[in-house]
């Protein structure tokens, strides 16, 4: 069983500069413009009712 | 203390028999509402769709009031505080203390008491009013009563948990606490806090009220009160749904917690950011200034960021965790994830659901935008996505191993197909459904209304195949409910006897957390310094300038 | 406290636009006057009948193509039954509850807005299409909420 570790301090590994994280950044870059678009739709469909 | 038997079932669990009860008692009483619940959701989409006619005695409000309650209350309040218990007791040793399981069972039955009084106040019709119960529309006194009784017994069942938190610190000065116990105790101040003004509502407006001894109502100071804890009511059921996914989902794919310093301080700008924003579900209403609506927009927005940081925490976990089994270039990693183990798949594909949730979001509160989508059935499709797609399938994952966890069975390798099969149809059912709920909404068809057809409307008779689409949609989801029902109850009672996996997540290096994080007084301060910035005059100002009161009215 | 430096990018890019939604909401709400209907008139919801200009619910012209309408919402209908204007006409809609909270809507234009006992709402449409516009209530009111509607028709 794992004890819980979650507590435990000690050993430096942090996520440093170098750590690969390309397809994170693009994930969170399309979820960011889905969100643009969305919102933009919407606003539009709002001025032109007004 | 424990006796033989009791000991091994702690070594098999990892959470001794008193705690496993405790937890197991709440997750009962969550999914047996949620059946019930569930049943009374399918038939809504069925009338709503034209597809069935509710025999003379069942009126449409009255079960959808049943499945408001049912399911935005009581499935999703006994969940979350069943599951934090289960998730305190695993990071602090295996156990919870006397205090805690006192406090606990007293919370138990207060609920249940309560929950019963709704029950039977809407199945005998004295309280469809749904769950938002809109003064002046007057529902029997014991149906406050009992939401009342609900609230206290969830106030008492976070005392327990906040009772462990302090013995924990006691025992371990200096060091920081489990991960899951500080989401946990940040959920459950946040819950504390904002049912402070529906208490007041419930305590001082309604009941008395109802019971006749005040002749009108304030209806807007109701309201207010009423979202000034509406919304931190869905962050206090997607909160626990962020914790699963930041603790035990990278334990589940065999990777490390992204960061736990981030983690944490994700919760507290939930803690501070989702309370004082109610007026945005008042932004179409009368007596409330256009400057405050804004006000409120604002902060609502600083939300926002909090949750675009779970998700790249999220995507960052996938991705470390995918690279270090050999995933290679942009998106390899992809591949590497568990996509056959359903504890991982229910709620990622909640995770999913939760990216047009989040932006539908985004859109509900944006102040004049609001009029497209106000009360129409688009708001439906946005929350049934919220709670009922990302929360809900992460609790449905939670459950898969929590339940066998905590009666010391197994998770066979059938029980887990049959999850994915389950988790396959929700998918289906909720997307269909809540497609077509926002495709409608868009077109301006109303929330909160049985089948009409207003007296054959032209505009009104082009919604129907749409409406029909939806209603198959909530016979999916009902199939899928039964699915999920019957796992269950093979998990608790009939599985075979055996060692499932609680999984926490481990963090991987750094961690000296700031010790501010946690010195809970000073995030309170700044909470409340932003409750009175934002609600402050506004209140003092519905209660000084109030027009004259409402009397009460049975309209149903 | 360590933050990846994707993550600053993409906080500072998602705090970037959220920025812009509300610079663009408070320049359409405050500078364009399209702020969400927030009227602030109050009346005594159980003497609505005898309060002008609720007592007698109707059409007022007050410009050439500008209409007040004045009109109460009950269980389950509203007052008065339909109204009629011509095409091109802005009708600023004034609507007060004579008991519960109702809602008023109607489908394909901004027009969405609380009618609650004890205030007046009101919000504005120029009608440019000639036809039948459906009005609904879309706030849960009772057994016959799903009933209360009534239309204006632009000819």
């Amino acid at each position: 069983m794992q004890p819980d570790t979650e507590k435990k301090t000690g050993k430096i590994s942090p996520h440093t500069e170098e750590e690969p994280l390309k397809g994170t950044f693009a994930s969170v870059l399309m979820l960011g413009a889905f969100i643009v678009v969305c919102w933009f739709a919407v606003f539009s469909l709002f001025l032109n009712r007004a | 203390m424990l006796s033989q038997k009791a000991d091994h079932i702690a070594y098999t669990t990892r959470i001794d028999r008193a705690a496993a009860r405790l937890s197991l008692a709440y997750i009962l009483v969550a999914f047996s509402a949620f059946g019930i619940a569930a049943l009374f959701g399918m038939l809504q989409g069925m009338v709503r769709g034209g597809l069935f006619e509710l025999p003379g005695w069942l009126n449409y409000y009255q079960i959808l009031t049943a499945h408001g309650v049912l399911m935005g209350l009581v499935f999703t309040t006994y969940f979350i505080i069943g599951f934090f218990f289960s998730g305190i007791a695993r990071t602090t040793g295996g156990s919870l203390h006397g205090t805690a399981l006192r406090l606990g069972w007293i919370g138990f039955v207060t609920m249940v008491i309560g929950t019963v009084m709704d029950v039977v106040t809407i199945l005998s019709g004295d309280a469809s009013v749904l769950y938002t119960f809109y003064a002046p529309m007057k529902a029997s006194p014991y149906f406050y009563i009992g939401t009342a009784l609900l609230v206290v017994g969830s106030w008492l069942a976070g005392y327990g948990m906040f009772a462990s938190y302090a013995k924990w610190r006691r025992e371990h000065k200096g060091e920081r606490s489990p991960l899951f116990v500080y989401l946990a105790v940040a959920t459950m101040i946040l819950w504390q806090v904002c049912t402070i003004p529906v208490a007041v509502e419930v305590l001082f407006q309604l009941i008395p009220w109802s019971f006749g001894w005040t002749p009108t109502i304030n209806v807007l100071l109701s309201r207010t009160l009423f979202w000034f804890f509406g919304h931190p009511l869905v962050y206090f059921w997607l909160m626990p749904a962020y914790a699963a996914w930041y603790v035990c989902i990278p334990r589940i794919i065999g990777g490390k917690i992204f960061s736990d310093t981030l983690s944490r301080v994700a919760f507290i700008l939930f803690l501070l950011f989702s309370i004082p924003v109610g007026f945005h579900h008042q932004l179409m209403e009368p007596g409330i200034s256009p400057a405050w609506k804004m006000v409120h927009v604002v902060l609502t927005l600083a939300v926002v960021l909090p949750s675009l940081m779970t998700a790249f925490s999220m995507f960052a976990v996938f991705e470390t965790t995918g690279r270090a089994k050999g995933g290679k270039g942009l998106y390899g990693w992809f591949k590497h994830l568990p996509w056959t183990d359903v504890r991982f798949f229910a709620p990622f594909v909640g995770m999913l659901f939760f990216i047009p949730a989040g932006t539908g979001g985004i859109i509900n509160t944006s102040n004049q935008m609001n009029a497209v989508v106000h009360n129409t059935i688009w708001v439906t499709g946005h929350f049934h996505i919220t709670v009922g797609a990302a929360v809900a399938m992460t609790f449905f994952g939670v459950a898969y191993w929590l339940v066998p966890a905590l009666t010391g069975r197994k998770l066979t390798a059938t029980a887990n197909r049959m999850g994915m099969v389950q988790t396959v149809f929700w998918t289906v059912g909720m997307g269909i459904m809540s497609l077509a709920m926002h495709t409608m909404g868009l077109q301006g068809v109303p929330r909160r209304t049985a089948y009409t057809t207003y007296m054959d409307n032209p505009e009104a008779l082009n919604w129907i195949p749409w409406q029909r689409v939806m209603g198959m949609g909530g016979g999916l989801l009902f199939v899928s409910a039964i699915l999920l029902i019957a796992i269950l109850i093979y998990l608790a009672f009939f599985a075979p006897k055996g060692y499932t996996e609680y999984p926490i997540g481990e963090t991987d290096g750094e961690q000296a957390a700031p010790a501010l994080l946690e010195r809970w007084t000073v995030w309170l301060s700044v909470l409340a310094v932003l409750c009175v910035l934002a609600y402050a005059y506004p209140i003092m100002e519905q209660i000084q300038h109030a027009p004259p009161g409402s009397p009460g009215i049975r309209t149903w | 406290m360590q933050v990846h430096r994707y993550e600053k990018i993409w906080l500072a890019i998602g705090g970037a636009v959220l920025a812009l939604f509300i610079v663009l909401l408070a320049v359409n709400a405050f500078a364009m006057g399209m702020h969400p209907p927030s009227d602030m008139q109050m009346i005594d919801p159980q003497k609505v009948d005898q309060t002008p200009p609720f007592d007698k619910p109707g059409l007022k012209q007050i410009g050439e193509k500008e209409y007040d309408a004045f009109m109460t919402a009950y269980a389950f209908s509203y007052a008065p039954a339909v109204i009629e204007v011509p095409v091109g006409s802005k009708v600023n809609f004034h609507v007060t509850s004579k008991d519960v909270v109702h809602g008023f809507e109607i489908p394909g234009t901004n027009i969405n807005f609380m009618v609650e006992p004890g205030f007046v709402n009101s919000a504005s449409q120029v009608f440019d299409q000639p036809g039948e516009y459906l009005i609904l209530c879309n706030e849960y009111c009772g057994a016959g909420h799903h009933l209360m509607a009534t239309k204006i028709i632009v000819k």
